[in-house]
C-alpha cells in the first residue's frame, strides 16, 4: 500500500503555477528522491505535504488518509516530518532543547501537572529526556546536548535537524537537500545515514536532492519535476538515461552531469 | 566586495547627522544629571531614611511594574505586537478584586478568614483578568493574525479604549475605595534608621518576585515554556514540531493576563483606589518598562519594571525636582533608550531571529 499519495495536486501562487497537477505516491519502507532543476516546485510540494501551504486543488492521502485542510501540527501528529533546505533550528535553545520540542505531540500531561509537579509528569519528563538524549547518540551528537543550536558547527546543526525531527516519531521524513553545503566525506557519511534511518528505524524517506551521487545511490526511486510539473519517475538509471530529463537539467546535447560516474 | 562596500558605509554613517544629534543629547542630558545631582548632593541634605524610603517605594512599584511588562513582552516576544489593552485587562482584574472584597466584607470573612481572603481576591483578580485576555484574543487579534503588523496594533488600542469606556459605563465614573484587609495594614520601622515598609509593600514585593521566579522555571523547564519558546522563534517549525501554534498563543495571552491581573488587585491595594482610568498609565510605564530591559525578553521586562520603578521614586529626589515630574523622568528614558539603546538594556533574547 501506498503510503503517501497525491492525487493531481495543484498549487497556483496567484498567475504562477508552482506545482501543476502532479501525481505521484510512495511505497512504504522506500526511499524515494525528488530531483529538478531550481524552481521547479520541489519545496513547494514538500510545504504542501506538511500544511504550510493549502493546495489549490488535489488531493494528498498519507496513511489512508487526507492530509489537506489539516494544520502543520495535526500532520506531525499524523507521522509525517521534515527538515529544511536552509536549516531551521531553534537557535537559542541548546540541542537537547530542540529535540524536546520535537517530542512535544507526545507527551501527555498538561499545565497543571507542569506547575503542581505531579509525579506522572515528572515520570514523563524524564522519559523524553532520555529518549531525546538516545537520539542525538543516534545521530552522533552525544556530547553536543547542552550547547545552543546556533553555536554548533553546520555539519552538527544537520544532523539536528534530522534528529528533531525524528522526535515527532514520523513514519514518513521529508529531507529537503540534506548534503547542500556538505564536503564529499560529509556526503558519504550522510548516504549511510539516510540508509540507517530507513534500515533501523522502519522509516519512509523522501529527500529533495541536488547531489547526483546521493540521488543515484541510496533512492529505490526517483521522481523529477520541471517547472511544476512530474516529467519523468523511475529506477535511478532509468531517470540517468531519461532524455526529457537531461534536457530539463541542461537543455540539449549536456548528457555527462547525470551520466555515470 | 560587497562586505567591504557596506563596511565602509557604515563606518561613514557613524559621523552622519543623526547619530551627532544623539551624542548631543546624550551629552545634554548627562551634563543636566550630573549638574542636578551635584546641586542635591552639596545643597540639600536629605536624610537616609528619606532615601531608603524612596527605595522602598521604587522596589513595590518595580514589582508591579514589572508583572505587567511581562505580560507585554511574552506577548510580543510570540506574535510581534504591541498589546496596548494590557493595562486595560489589568484593571479590570483590579475591580474583580475590589468586587470580590467587597463581597467577603459582606459575608465578614476578612476578619475571620484574613488570609484565605487576600489570597481570594487576588485569585479572583487573576482568574477575571485571564478569561477577558483570552476573549481578547480570540475576538480582537486572532483573524488579525496575518494582516500587516500595523493592523493588530491599532485593534489593540481600539481594545484598549473599548475597555475603558465599557468599565466607565458598567461600574461608573466614581472612585472606589479599595480598604485594605486588616492583615496588610499598617508595616513596620526597619531597626533605627527610620525607614518605614508597609505591609502591602513587603506583600507586593514577596509575590512579584515570586510569580516573576515561578514564570521563569516554567519558560525554562516545562514543556509548555519550551512550546512558546519554539513558537517565539519560528511559528512554522513549531508547528511543524508537533506544536499547536494557536493553543500557545493563547496560553501566553491567558499567563500574561494573569500576572497583569495579579499586578491590578496589588495596584489596588497598594493605591487604595480603583477607577476605570487605573490601568491607562500604569499600563504605559509598563510598556516603558519593557522597552527599556528589552521587548521580548522575559529577564529583560523584570529588570526594566525594577530599574523604572526605581527611577521613579528615586529620580525627583536624586535630581532636587518635585515628584510630579516622575512621569516626565519615566517617559524621558523610553525617549532615551530608545535613541541609545533600541533592543533594551538587556537585548532582545527571546525572539533574536526575527526582529
Amino acid at each position: 500500500m501506498a503510503l503517501l499519495e497525491a492525487n493531481g495536486v495543484v498549487k497556483q501562487f496567484g498567475g504562477l503555477i508552482a506545482v501543476n497537477n502532479v501525481v505521484f505516491s510512495i511505497e512504504k519502507g522506500m526511499i524515494a528522491s525528488l530531483i529538478g532543476p531550481n524552481g521547479a516546485g520541489k519545496t513547494t510540494f514538500f510545504n504542501i505535504i506538511t500544511g504550510f501551504y493549502q493546495p489549490t486543488s488535489g488531493d494528498i492521502i498519507f496513511d489512508g488518509q487526507s492530509l489537506v485542510g489539516l494544520s502543520t501540527d495535526r500532520i506531525t501528529a499524523r507521522g509525517v516530518s521534515r527538515t529544511f533546505q536552509n536549516i531551521r533550528l531553534f537557535a537559542n535553545m541548546s540541542a537537547l532543547e530542540n529535540v524536546l520540542v520535537g517530542e512535544h505531540c507526545h507527551l501527555r500531561s498538561g499545565v497543571v501537572g507542569a506547575i503542581l509537579h505531579t509525579p506522572g509528569t515528572m515520570r514523563e519528563e524524564a522519559q523524553a529526556e532520555a529518549r531525546a538524549h538516545e537520539l542525538l547518540d543516534f545521530v552522533g551528537l552525544r556530547n553536543r546536548a547542552d550547547e545552543l543550536a546556533k553555536n554548533l558547527p553546520y555539519g552538527d546543526q544537520r544532523r539536528l535537524e534530522i534528529a528533531r525531527a525524528l522526535a515527532t516519531e514520523p513514519k514518513l521524513l521529508l529531507l529537503d537537500e540534506p548534503s547542500a553545503g556538505m564536503n564529499p566525506i560529509e556526503t558519504e557519511d550522510l548516504t549511510q545515514f539516510i540508509r540507517r534511518l530507513r534500515d533501523e528505524l522502519d522509516l519512509t524517506i523522501l529527500l529533495i536532492e541536488h547531489h547526483m551521487r546521493v540521488v543515484m545511490n541510496i533512492s529505490d526511486r526517483v521522481s523529477v519535476m520541471d517547472l511544476g510539473e512530474l516529467i519523468a519517475e523511475g529506477a535511478p538509471e532509468e531517470i540517468q538515461q531519461n532524455q526529457r530529463v537531461i534536457e530539463a537539467y541542461l537543455g540539449t546535447g549536456g548528457d555527462e552531469m547525470l551520466g555515470a560516474e | 566586495m560587497e562586505a567591504t562596500t557596506s563596511k565602509k558605509l557604515s563606518n561613514r554613517s557613524r559621523f552622519n547627522l543623526g547619530s551627532i544629534a544623539s551624542m548631543l543629547v546624550a551629552v545634554v542630558v548627562g551634563a543636566f544629571i550630573v549638574w542636578r545631582v551635584g546641586l542635591v548632593i552639596t545643597t540639600k541634605h536629605y536624610p537616609m531614611s528619606l532615601w531608603g524610603l524612596q527605595l522602598a517605594n521604587g522596589l513595590v512599584l518595580g514589582g508591579v511594574y514589572a508583572l505587567l511588562a511581562l505580560g507585554y513582552t511574552l506577548v510580543y516576544g510570540i506574535l510581534f505586537m504591541i498589546n496596548f489593552a494590557h493595562g486595560d485587562v489589568m484593571m479590570i482584574g483590579a475591580y474583580a478584586g475590589f468586587f470580590s472584597l467587597q463581597w467577603l466584607k459582606s459575608q465578614g470573612l476578612v476578619e475571620t478568614q484574613p488570609v484565605f481572603s487576600l489570597l481570594f481576591v487576588l485569585f479572583v483578580g487573576m482568574i477575571v483578568a485571564m478569561i477577558v485576555g483570552i476573549v481578547l484574543e480570540r475576538l480582537a487579534y486572532r483573524p488579525l493574525r496575518h494582516a500587516p503588523r500595523l493592523v493588530p496594533l491599532i485593534s489593540a488600542i481600539g481594545a484598549s479604549i473599548f475597555l475603558e469606556q465599557a468599565a466607565l459605563r458598567i461600574f461608573g465614573p466614581k472612585l472606589r475605595v479599595y480598604t485594605k484587609p486588616p492583615l496588610i495594614q499598617g508595616g513596620w520601622d526597619i531597626g533605627s534608621t527610620g525607614i518605614f515598609v508597609t505591609r502591602t509593600g513587603v506583600l507586593i514585593m514577596v509575590m512579584s518576585l515570586l510569580m516573576m521566579i515561578g514564570l521563569y522555571v516554567m519558560i525554562q523547564y516545562t514543556k509548555v515554556g519550551k512550546a512558546m519558546r519554539a513558537v517565539a522563534e519560528d511559528q512554522q517549525t513549531a508547528a511543524l514540531m508537533g506544536v499547536d501554534v494557536d493553543q500557545v498563543i493563547v496560553f501566553t495571552f491567558a499567563l500574561g493576563s494573569f500576572l497583569g491581573g495579579a499586578a491590578g488587585v496589588m495596584l489596588g491595594f497598594h493605591n487604595g483606589q480603583v477607577d476605570f482610568m487605573v490601568g491607562f498609565i500604569p499600563g504605559l510605564k509598563a510598556f516603558t518598562a519593557a522597552v527599556l530591559g528589552g521587548i521580548g525578553n522575559v529577564p529583560g521586562a523584570m529588570f526594566g519594571g525594577v530599574f523604572l520603578g526605581l527611577a521613579e521614586s528615586l529620580g525627583p529626589t536624586a535630581l532636587g525636582i518635585p515628584s510630579q515630574y516622575k512621569d516626565v523622568i519615566a517617559f524621558s528614558l523610553l525617549v532615551l533608550v530608545l535613541i541609545f539603546r533600541p533592543t533594551g538594556l538587556l537585548g532582545e533574547i527571546l525572539s533574536e531571529k526575527k526582529a
